[in-house]
């Protein structure tokens, strides 16, 4: 079919601003927040309720045209990049919060949605959304369903997945299915679980119901300085082993407390192995009690200093520390790539030795920052792409800490999602059974493959071309937002 | 060690003749749901007894994180994480000593403290499994994040056997509460609806509601002085055998689950006000769940009638136990959304041998 059948078939259902096709309007869609992979799409849909969107589908489906969904666009694995025998189908256009129930604490929201607006929108009724990822201001709700993101708090207060009730999808021939709704749970297998982190390969989300919780009355974090990481691994064990359930826990190792120290001036010590910050969340005398628990640990593993938040501006300096650990990786070196790896945590000293051991051999700096209640490790190695041959010893040194996460019992992606960036890493992960399944899943719902084809999954025949993992650059497409 | 594997490839093997043959297969734990989804059609359905294969695979309480194979007692797995001061936060009904990890995962059960800490499904990590051609599949894994591949662990969650054998189950778990304690107060149906909303809005400790017979009884559960704290502000009166009366909650011990008929179970938006149905009620999870008596009667239950005024509501309604109007277990799908169900059926075991019928007749 060629570009102009599809324009006008397109311009039939949508208005006439809402499809791009010239080159100059399609360059703000070729990539998402991993800017590394670039691709034109043949056009872009802005479709602007939910109707449009099947008349969308529907038109692809009967050209056999390929369609990628796409939110904010912040996304770090590149699962918006757009195919280019394809339709970029941008939900942007979605954002009305449809309803706010503060009795039963639900909203219903369409998928464009900021996640910050949704706690926003409530907070008169002394409720909040409680996944935060740190591109919270920009990212979208259907993006977050599609990737099933976290944020710091989501050890106590869950993920995505842990936080919806209910979605409206669209499949690839437009047909709807209500997956769950208002209550608890729902008949038949857990579709909204499968739909959660499917990365836009089963369906478009076209309204989403999430969980509202009461705000917490109260919050303070403990910052714990440590001269050896292994102590700080140990008092994060202990923390826990203690019955206690922080509402974050967070560690940074010391090139990367001396780097966000030199950009944030949190207060944090500048000879210190190893920051770790722990935050306890709840009615007033529970949080007094937990943070003496913390401090009593904290100094039991060894901490050099414990400092207790005594305000609320306190509590927000010595979190912005940990929040400018990506800007300030961009301040020290020309580039960096962010992994996001997760490990089972009593093996985190092993693998952060593991990786001071890979700096070494391949020449290249790296600073770790780590959510550390959950085990996802986000080291951030610190290469020149402008220097030859820096880049691709960057993607190798990337791949040896993947495979060692997988070898020591974690998983490739804890947040980020696989995307087009960890296609690979798949086959390190997963063996052929597991990537069958996979594969028959995606059938289930969408049998011509169209949905985001290429992403998320490998082909058996990629994985056994491929052999070795061999991970590819990336750079942050949004360096104003946070990330963390 | 070798034991164990030699299970496995029994199993499998029990599996892969099954599928040869087409003959259709029951997957059985400890039998404690036997009553629980719809009967398996044909008497020649062939007892795949998993409940041998037991025992804690990985343990290691600062991780919040356990392993243990499906054919694991409750019981048992309950007392080891007890040792550690630790629990499964779901609360999962037993329904007899015999009750297994894989039949709490694959019935998706929770108990009374679902309303607040989370289901079955919310705490499941990974699965091991046997699909219908005994393939022996990993998903998930053993850490809280991992967004690698569908979350076909979750999947396998109240799929009631369909779609695989479970073999072995990651659990997050959590620390027990070093608190708890019962309230309760007598008042109106709609009066109990209102509060229990209106304290979940509120950053309040509450664990478990449940509202029977004039009286709303609630637990707080956590840190001493959150209880404490929550205590003054709730009120009530301190009921001194808080722990048994949840457990005959959560076991169907208790009076109202008492006597015949069929019992209905229906999820309903919390915020429903009180349904009018012919035989006592229950309810749970703040308002979310509503059981139901039907005494029998002449007519037994009216399973179009319930289940429309769930639908109504937003929900869906099971019939729990009983044989009442001879209605399918589980609430009717709508045909896009038993499309997709079957063709997951279809790819996960083609010869459609394992449990037909048990969740849906069609398949």
């Amino acid at each position: 079919m060629s570009l102009a059948e599809l324009v006008a078939s397109l311009r039939a259902v949508l208005p006439c601003d809402a499809v791009l096709h010239e080159i100059e309007d399609l360059r703000p869609y070729e990539c998402d927040g991993l800017s590394a992979y670039r691709q034109l799409p043949m056009a872009v849909a802005l479709p602007q309720d939910e109707a449009e969107v099947a008349a969308v589908l529907r038109i692809c489906h009967a050209r056999k045209i390929p369609v990628v969904a796409r939110g904010a666009g912040t996304g770090l694995s590149g699962g918006a990049l757009p195919h280019e025998q394809g339709v970029l189908l941008s939900l942007a256009r979605l954002k009305r919060i449809l309803e706010v129930d503060p009795i039963a604490r639900t909203a219903r929201v369409q998928p464009g949605v900021r996640n910050l607006a949704i706690s926003e929108a409530v907070a008169p009724y002394g409720l909040h959304y409680a996944p935060d990822p740190s591109s919270q201001i920009a990212c979208s709700i259907g993006g977050n369903v599609a990737e099933n993101s976290g944020g710091v708090h989501c050890l106590k207060y869950g993920l995505t997945v842990h936080n919806i009730l209910g979605l409206r999808v669209l499949t690839m021939t437009g047909a709807i299915l209500e997956v769950g709704g208002a209550c608890l749970d729902s008949p038949g297998y857990d579709l909204l679980a499968l739909m959660t982190g499917s990365e836009g390969m089963l369906g478009v989300v076209t309204e989403v119901t999430v969980k509202l919780i009461p705000r917490p009355e109260c919050a303070r974090v403990a910052m714990a300085a440590f001269d050896d990481i292994r102590k700080a691994a140990d008092a994060v064990a202990s923390v826990i082993g203690a019955g206690i359930i922080p509402a974050g826990m967070e560690m940074m190792d010391g090139v990367a407390a001396r780097a966000v120290e030199a950009y944030a001036h949190a207060g944090y010590d500048l000879t210190a192995a190893a920051i770790l910050l722990c935050e306890a969340d709840g009615a007033a005398e529970e949080v007094e009690d937990e943070m003496h628990r913390v401090e009593r640990i904290m100094q039991m593993s060894g901490a050099v200093d414990v400092r207790l938040s005594g305000s609320e501006a306190e509590r927000l300096r010595f979190w912005a520390g940990r929040k400018a650990a990506f800007p300030a990786a961009g301040r020290i070196s020309p580039d960096y790539y962010c992994m996001d790896g997760t490990i089972p945590r009593n093996r985190l000293a092993e693998v952060l030795g593991g990786i001071e051991a890979l700096s070494a051999e391949y020449g290249l700096r790296c600073m770790n920052v780590f959510h550390a209640g959950d085990g996802n490790l986000h080291p951030l190695i610190l290469y020149d792409a402008s220097r030859p041959g820096e880049l691709e010893r960057t993607e190798r040194f990337g791949a040896r800490i993947l495979e060692m996460c997988v070898r020591v019992g974690g998983t490739i992606t804890g947040e980020h999602g696989v995307g087009i960036e960890k296609i690979d890493q798949m086959c390190a992960q997963f063996g052929p059974g597991e990537l069958e399944a996979f594969h028959a899943v995606k059938a289930a719902f969408d049998p011509d493959a169209l949905l985001n084809p290429g992403k998320a999954v490998p082909t058996l025949r990629r994985c056994a071309e491929h052999g070795a993992m061999h991970v590819h650059g990336g750079t942050d497409r949004f360096p104003g937002l946070p990330r963390f | 060690m070798g034991q164990v594997q030699h299970l496995i490839d029994e199993f499998r093997d029990v599996l892969r003749t099954a599928a040869n043959g087409g003959a259709p297969l029951r997957i059985r734990g400890g039998g404690s749901k036997d009553f629980y989804g719809n009967r398996i059609p044909g008497v020649d359905a062939h007892m795949l007894e998993a409940g041998g294969h037991a025992g804690i695979v990985e343990y290691e309480p600062t991780e919040l994180v356990v392993t243990a194979r499906a054919g694991t007692r409750l019981a048992d797995l309950s007392v080891e994480l007890r040792a550690c001061g630790q629990m499964m936060a779901f609360e999962p009904p037993h329904f007899g000593p015999s009750a297994t990890l894989g039949g709490c995962v694959a019935t998706g059960l929770s108990g009374p403290r679902r309303a607040s800490a989370g289901a079955v499904r919310d705490f499941v990590l990974g699965v091991r499994m046997l699909d219908g051609r005994g393939n022996d599949l990993r998903f998930g894994g053993r850490v809280m994040k991992n967004v690698a591949g569908y979350d076909i662990s979750r999947l396998m969650v109240g799929s009631m056997g369909t779609l695989g054998l479970l073999l072995e189950v990651s659990l997050k778990v959590l620390p027990l509460p070093p608190a708890e304690t019962t309230l309760c107060w007598e008042m109106q149906e709609a009066e109990a609806i209102g509060r229990m909303n209106q304290w979940a809005g509120r950053p309040l400790p509450v664990s478990a509601t449940c509202f029977w017979d004039g009286v709303l009884t609630l637990r707080l559960s956590g840190a001493e002085s959150a209880v404490r704290a929550a205590r003054t502000k709730l009120g009530g009166d301190e009921i001194a055998a808080g722990a048994a009366f949840w457990e005959s909650i959560r076991e169907q011990k208790h009076a109202f689950f008492r006597g015949g008929g069929t019992l209905w179970r229906l999820s309903v938006k919390p915020t429903l006000p009180p349904l009018s149905l012919p035989g006592p009620q229950l309810l749970e999870w703040g308002g979310a769940l509503r059981w139901w008596r039907d005494g029998g009667g002449k007519t037994g239950s009216d399973a179009l009638g319930v289940r429309a005024i769930a639908a109504a509501a937003g929900g869906h309604a099971t019939r729990f136990r009983g044989t009442g109007a001879h209605a399918d277990a589980f609430h009717p799908l709508e045909p896009a959304m038993m499309d997709i169900h079957r063709r997951l059926k279809q790819r996960f075991d083609p010869a459609g041998i394992l449990n037909p019928g048990r969740l849906y007749p069609q398949f």
